[in-house]
């Protein structure tokens, strides 16, 4: 009996919060996985790199926000109709800019990203090479 | 010991140079308003192809047909468990007293909501599409709710608004649809 | 009372360091030698007084306080004890007061106990050390004064973040914070030596023992915070390359490659001038973590507040204290060589090796974390995440990885590859073992190369004991060889969740049964439970792996009401082979519930290798500091003996 009134008061609580969300249950391939291991290993792969919009710093695959959740269920959508990750990944950045994805593209505005580790690379060898041979004369 | 061998002279002035460059940054970052919004890159782009079922049975549903018959006007897109949404409520009741029209989509929303939602804060719209999988809110790069439209008689989308409307946003939004009608 | 005693001690701790500031730069003239004599005592009474200032907030949390301001927004009388006592650094002030205290007690314990350095460069070690304290009691005080009263006194406490209710709270930060702020000793020991010049084996045997320290915190502040976000989060991630986790791995990052070079310092009195870089850079990097952390201006999961004022304030004392060290070192790093010679192919060359890699990883993370921030200036939202982090730093990680294997194997100054040759044929062979092994299972190339270095470095860490007599060895050199076993257990950890773990979302109604890798999952009922401040659902769920012994998990959807919120507590069920992990989600239509279940194949291995390489410094450090006190006890014999005489 007190079982069952503790429930209830839980549930009250519980309500409460996830009324003032939303009403609707979420998308359909929100907490669905595809029947295809496959496809959802790719599907899963993606939802990994892409950022959830509504929250701080989390990617749709680890969010509880309901959006993230409609963009999950997106995700698993359009790989199950054939769509390549890519093409998912560059039509939700058509939408929300860079932002959305953790992987970043070679833009005007990204490509020290990617030519830093180049000089760092080139220093590296630098650096190693003088440091190394002069001592070899020793 | 063998012959000392010393770094050359810049090298050793490198890290300081790369620490003031850090401290620059961290100054600007610090001094810039947080900017915590996404903003949509689909501003200048057409509507995407979409329809919406009715969100509530007083009022037709919504879809991209819709949008281009020449006429500019607002797309507001709410909830009806959202707390600014209530808030914008009164401006929105002010456009559409001047004779903007606008369109609503409903994000994951009962129709039973909606209507209580309506019955309590006023029903601007002329149309309202139930939006349940943020089908139209990720197809036109919306992250929040509320966010605010404006779309041009073509049905391209001219301007966003992210957030509630308040009082003086509506002098901008009115500019921004006088543009968009042009 | 209590809160006026600690603000006291705060205010005296300041003044004293300022003392100690300037008695010790005055000490370092010809006119104020006399001032010398004062500067220890100094020393050991501010850091007596800041541990007094912080165990007072201490007794503040204890009692709930509520007329104390910091006390009433971050505490709540109905919270369970240990939740009040580690609340005290789970605020902006605490943690800060937390910071200034270990810096303080860090600059006593240099005080009392090194006696090795030349006098000079002690002074102006001391005096650094003040310097830097000063800075951050000048912020508590100006700007975030953790004993302000409030009148009237709140009634009721606001709470502490549910997510900050659990026992990893109690150890990550203050680990954490420990092993930033001793590193300020390794960096005023830099400062030091450039003030004087005096940069030597002394000079590196004098540093190594707070670098081990700070290092060793460090890494168990890391290893308890990946593993606190990997069951609470509920994610089953274990690091995301968050900004804030970036911010603890740079130091730690620093801090290994200054353990390295310190070690070629002590031994063969070479890379004086890198040394000393890598100490500033290491305290510096804490520094920029904090700033990063505390100012908010990077958008991260750990939320906390940006307040631009305290913001600014933190940037000062960056500039003041990163940007003079550096400056010093422009100045005074040409007159330091670099030291004696080496071979490529020798002990140094391989630390050499090391060091460079580790400090071009350190590079990719800072650019990585700080690039979001320079396109925010430049107008553009970008983010940077692990398909970024992953490949860019193993281009780097890998090759050291490699060398790892080799370098302890090699003499110190000179030697050929051909010596050690078959040694190596073991080790070289598990790694192409492994790696078509990974190739032919498609599992993707990082986690390959992971489990090949993995099985490499297991191996070849130990090769280092061959020939010896084991009750012989150093502890030194057992902690290396544990250390570097530490990199493969975690490596291993590593890349078989990457490459091995599955998956399973159901909704179930109680009673049915679903399946994740080899265990068979039954949902036997979902029930209510009540905690001292929170309600739960609670699911009971019985596991068993490949039909085996059943056993329980109760994974739980949590409410506080202090504040309120709701927090999703994950079970785990750890078998020696990896981790079956289960989340309780939202009931959905039908009365079924939500389950999140993960299969994760020896992913314990992560947080234990991570803890084997602490007790590898650990052992490092006994063995260090033991031999220390050996050769301090026979001088100071010596010394008695010739007294005796003497008189």
């Amino acid at each position: 009996m007190t079982r069952a009134w503790l429930l209830i008061a839980v549930l009250a609580v519980w309500a409460a919060p996830l009324q003032a969300q939303d009403g609707v249950p979420p998308a359909p391939y929100a907490n669905v996985q595809l029947a295809d291991p496959a496809q959802e290993a790719k599907a899963h792969a993606l939802m990994l790199t892409l950022r959830c919009l509504k929250c701080q710093s989390q990617s749709i695959a680890d969010s509880d926000a309901p959006m993230a959740g409609d963009m999950r269920s997106l995700v698993r959508e359009r790989i199950a109709a054939g769509e390549d990750p890519e093409a998912i990944r560059a039509w939700l950045v058509e939408r929300y800019g860079d932002y959305v994805s953790y992987a970043p593209r070679v833009t005007p505005l990204t490509w020290p990203l990617y030519v830093i580790p180049l000089v760092l690379l080139a220093a590296v060898g630098l650096v190693l090479r003088r440091r190394l041979r002069k001592g070899d004369s020793a | 010991m063998s012959e000392p061998h010393k770094p050359s002279r810049w090298t050793l002035w490198l890290p300081l140079m790369l620490f003031l460059g850090f401290a620059g940054l961290a100054m600007s970052g610090l001094f810039r308003p947080a900017e915590r919004e996404v903003e949509s890159a689909m501003i200048g782009k057409p509507m995407p192809q979409f329809t919406l079922r009715a969100a509530v049975p007083e009022r037709p549903g919504l879809s991209t047909a819709d949008l281009a018959d020449g006429k500019p006007r607002l797309l507001n897109v709410f909830a009806s468990w959202c707390l600014p949404c209530a808030v914008e409520a009164p401006q929105l009741a002010a456009l559409e007293a001047e004779g903007i029209e606008i369109v609503g989509v409903a994000i994951r929303d009962r129709p039973e909501d909606v209507a209580a939602f309506l019955a309590r804060h006023g029903n601007p719209f002329s149309r309202i599409g139930a939006d349940d999988r943020s089908e139209v809110q990720l197809g036109i790069g919306s992250s929040g709710v509320p966010e605010t439209f404006v779309i041009d008689g073509q049905g391209k989308i001219r301007y966003q608004h992210i957030g509630e409307i308040r009082p003086e946003h509506l002098a901008l939004l009115r500019d921004k649809l006088k543009e968009a009608g042009s | 009372m209590i809160a006026e005693l600690g603000l006291a001690a705060l205010w005296l701790a300041a003044a004293l360091a300022a003392l100690q500031l300037i008695a010790g730069a005055l000490a370092l003239t010809q006119r104020g030698a006399a001032l010398a004599g004062i500067v220890r005592p100094v020393a050991v009474a501010q850091g007596v007084l800041a541990l007094v200032s912080f165990l007072a907030l201490v007794v503040l949390f204890w009692q709930t306080d509520l007329s104390v301001e910091l006390v009433a927004k971050n505490s709540h009388s109905a919270k369970p004890l240990l939740y009040k006592l580690t609340g005290t650094w789970g605020n902006h002030e605490g943690s800060m007061l937390l910071w200034a205290m270990v810096m303080g007690l860090s600059g006593s314990l240099v005080a009392l106990i090194e006696r090795r350095l030349p006098e000079p460069t002690m002074l102006a070690t001391l005096a650094g050390q003040a310097f830097v304290s000063l800075g951050f009691y000048a912020f508590l005080l100006a700007s975030s004064n953790p004993f302000t009263r409030l009148n009237p006194a709140a009634i009721e406490g606001a709470g502490l973040n549910p997510l900050l209710q659990d026992p990893g709270l109690a150890f990550h930060p203050p680990t954490l914070y420990i092993g930033y702020v001793g590193l300020s000793v390794a960096f005023s020991f830099a400062i030091g030596a450039l003030v004087t010049r005096e940069v030597g084996p002394a000079f590196a045997r004098a540093m190594r023992p707070w670098v081990l320290g700070s290092w060793i915190f460090l890494t168990i502040g890391i290893v308890a915070g990946s593993y606190w976000a990997y069951y609470e989060l509920g994610w089953g991630g274990w690091w995301f390359w968050d900004p804030v986790e970036n911010a603890s791995l740079m130091p730690w990052l620093a801090a290994t490659a200054l353990l390295h070079s310190v070690s070629v310092l002590a031994a063969r009195n070479a890379l004086r001038a890198w040394t000393v870089m890598l100490g500033v850079v290491a305290f510096s990097m804490s520094m920029v973590g904090t700033f990063l952390v505390r100012s908010g201006i990077l958008t991260s999961v750990h939320a906390f507040a940006v307040d631009p004022q305290r913001g600014s304030f933190i940037l000062g004392l960056l500039v003041l204290y990163i940007g003079g060290a550096l400056l010093l070192f422009g100045l005074r790093a040409s007159s330091v060589s670099e030291g004696e010679r080496f071979a490529a192919t020798s002990r140094e060359g391989a630390l050499v090796f090391n060091n460079v890699m580790l400090s071009a990883i350190l590079g990719i993370v800072l650019v990585g974390t700080l690039y979001p921030l320079l396109a925010e200036a430049l107008g553009a939202k970008v983010s940077v995440g692990p398909p970024y982090f992953n490949p860019v730093s193993a281009i780097f990680a890998v090759p050291m990885l490699l060398v790892l294997a080799v370098g302890p194997l090699l003499r110190w100054r000179r030697d050929s590859l051909s010596r050690i040759r078959l040694q190596l044929v073991l080790p070289v062979l598990l790694f192409v073992g492994a790696l078509v092994w990974g190739a032919s299972d498609a599992m993707g190339i990082l986690p390959a190369l992971g489990l090949a270095l993995a099985a490499m470095l297991a191996v070849a860490s130990f090769l280092p004991l061959k020939g010896r007599k084991l009750r012989q060895v150093k502890l030194p050199l057992w902690g290396m060889v544990v250390a570097h076993f530490g990199v493969a257990v975690a490596l291993l950890g590593m890349a078989s969740d990457a490459a091995f773990t599955k998956e399973r979302l159901v909704a179930l109604r109680e009673g049915e049964v679903t399946e994740v890798g080899p265990w068979t999952v039954k949902l036997q009922r979902i029930e209510p439970v009540a905690g001292p401040n929170w309600t739960a659902l609670r699911a009971d769920l019985a596991a068993s792996y490949a039909g085996g012994k059943v056993s329980e998990l109760h994974p739980a959807a949590r409410s506080f009401w202090s504040p309120p919120t709701e927090t999703s507590e994950a079970a785990l069920k750890t078998r020696w082979n990896g981790q079956l992990y289960a989340v309780l989600g939202e009931e959905s239509q039908g009365g079924r519930w939500q389950l999140r279940l993960w299969w994760k194949p020896f992913v314990p291995m992560i947080w234990y290798g991570g803890l084997l390489i602490a007790l590898g410094g650990l052992l490092a450090l006994w063995g260090r500091v033991a031999s220390d006190l050996r050769r301090f006890v026979a001088r100071d014999k010596i010394a008695w003996r010739r007294s005796r005489q003497g008189r």
